[in-house]
């Protein structure tokens, strides 16, 4: 196990933004997670990579309970979130948790009866009673930013995958996400269409955004992680900055993983 | 060779007329039930309590798999002995219709719902919307679209089969048809009549059916 290495900003790490308290996740008699601590602080970018079935989607799913952990609890700006959509106390609901940390998935899930402009502005109308101006106005600044603001009427079965992605992440960050976890972002893209979503995410990190990448782009996760994790069989094997966990990796098993994307 | 004579029907007009409105108000009476019925059962079927999913499940399955005039002579002759007392043909006739109906439309409701990848609510969950938010404004539109060809097509059958309340008396089209014949002896009119009149309104309402199908694919 190596030692963890302070991420650029130490001073920032006082700030424990979200944070998963030894979580366990069992599907049945498969336990996926064997209890994870993992801690983000405001403005860190960690990624956690590893084999597929590793449980690393399933943790990233569990930060913002859309997998609900069978033990352990998830914390956000220091108070354990509950098991309730809605709590009495509205800080520790999971819609609570939700509203402030954004995801994106895999396979962008957008909104098929929606068009481009109104999968942005659904989150902050609907959920966050947004004025539809205001919300519209922010909505076409982001697919300005995700360089999408032509196709703002477009459904998304006439997007590509590329621009599908970008539009969900333009989603998420319309309900101005304190955390953003993207769950294999570009997994499902064509290798030309990578490029342009990872820029999109490059903007983010320089921005200054806190976020969880599920990945399988080691260079790109060497790039812009602060902090790198490996998953092996449901724990965390290997952390710590990118430099000793992709560059330089000492572990076996996690040698033997990035060997197999450095060519 | 037969001489046609449907003159002799023109007195009858009014029961005619009157015939095809019962059999217009129970097959709308009985959909608009069914719709209820059917949603209630459907979300008892996909809510995840085991005992209620069981009891909906049994229901459709006794619905879907008697015919309806059995089910229609069961609860005009049989359920009355079962709580004392009688029951009024024309309670039996739109109750029976309604449970037949609301069977098959919650499995249409059910089919629908279930077709739309759970990617969908998660995206809406993640957005922080509510499971009833996430259903009424992502998953349900969605599903809308996908169950209304089958809607309408079990309605249409609807319409037919609100023939079978005929007999225990309630006096929709057929029945009526069949009182015309008593009076006329003219069986081939009065029942050639009769099929004209659901051609009559049946036609136009399949052709608007398609007619919406094809708009629906198009937008696809």
């Amino acid at each position: 196990m190596m030692i963890e290495q302070e991420p650029e900003g130490t001073a920032m790490r006082a700030e424990a933004l979200l944070e998963a308290r030894g979580i366990r996740k069992s599907f049945g008699a498969l336990e996926v997670l064997k209890g994870i601590d993992l801690t983000l602080a405001r403005g860190e970018v960690v990624a956690l990579i590893g084999p597929s079935g590793s449980g690393k989607s399933t943790l990233i799913r569990c930060l913002n309970m859309m997998e609900i952990p069978t033990a352990g609890t998830i914390h956000f700006h220091g108070k354990s979130i509950g098991r309730k959509f809605r709590d009495a106390d509205d800080s520790t609901g999971i819609g609570t948790l939700r509203r402030h940390v954004g995801m994106v998935f895999q396979h962008f899930n957008l909104f098929p009866h929606k068009t481009v402009l109104e999968n942005v502005t659904e989150g902050p109308i609907v959920v966050c009673g947004t004025p539809r101006a205001e919300a519209e106005a922010h909505a076409l600044d982001l697919l300005s930013q995700v360089g999408l603001s032509q196709k703002r009427d477009a459904y998304p079965n006439h997007l590509s995958g590329g621009q599908k992605q970008r539009v969900a992440i333009a989603r998420a960050m319309a309900m101005r996400p304190e955390v953003l976890l993207l769950d294999e972002g570009t997994s499902a893209l064509d290798p030309e269409l990578v490029g342009e979503v990872l820029a999109v995410i490059r903007r983010l990190v320089d921005d200054g955004m806190t976020m969880a990448i599920v990945t399988h782009e080691m260079a790109f996760a060497a790039d812009v992680a602060d902090r790198v994790l490996f998953l092996d069989e449901g724990a965390i094997v290997a952390q710590g900055a990118p430099d000793e966990i992709i560059r330089s990796p000492s572990n076996e098993r996690l040698k033997a993983f990035v060997s197999r994307f450095n060519h | 060779m037969y001489k046609w004579n449907f003159d002799v029907l023109w007195q009858y007009w009014d029961l005619f007329l009157y015939g095809l409105w019962l059999t217009v108000v129970y097959t709308a009476g009985s959909i608009a039930f069914g719709v209820v019925i059917g949603l209630i059962t459907c979300g008892a079927r996909l809510s995840g309590w085991k005992s209620l999913s069981v009891i909906a499940r049994v229901y459709q399955e006794i619905f879907r798999c008697t015919p309806l005039l059995v089910q229609l002579l069961w609860f005009y002759y049989a359920f009355p002995l079962l709580v004392g007392g009688s029951i009024d043909n024309r309670v039996a006739a739109m109750l029976t219709l309604s449970l037949y109906v609301g069977a098959f439309y919650a499995e249409i409701f059910r089919g629908g719902i279930l077709s739309i990848d759970r990617g969908q609510r998660e995206a809406a969950a993640a957005i922080g919307m509510s499971p009833m938010q996430a259903m009424t404004r992502i998953v349900m539109p969605q599903a809308l679209k996908r169950m209304l060809p089958s809607f309408i097509n079990q309605s249409v059958i609807q319409f037919k089969n609100t023939s079978l309340v005929s007999v225990i008396s309630v006096a929709d089209l057929a029945y009526m048809a069949a009182v015309v014949n008593g009076q006329t002896y003219r069986p081939l009119e009065s029942y050639t009549v009769m099929a004209l009149l659901y051609i009559a309104v049946l036609f136009p309402l399949t052709q608007i059916a398609d007619l919406i199908e094809r708009r629906l694919r198009v937008s696809d």
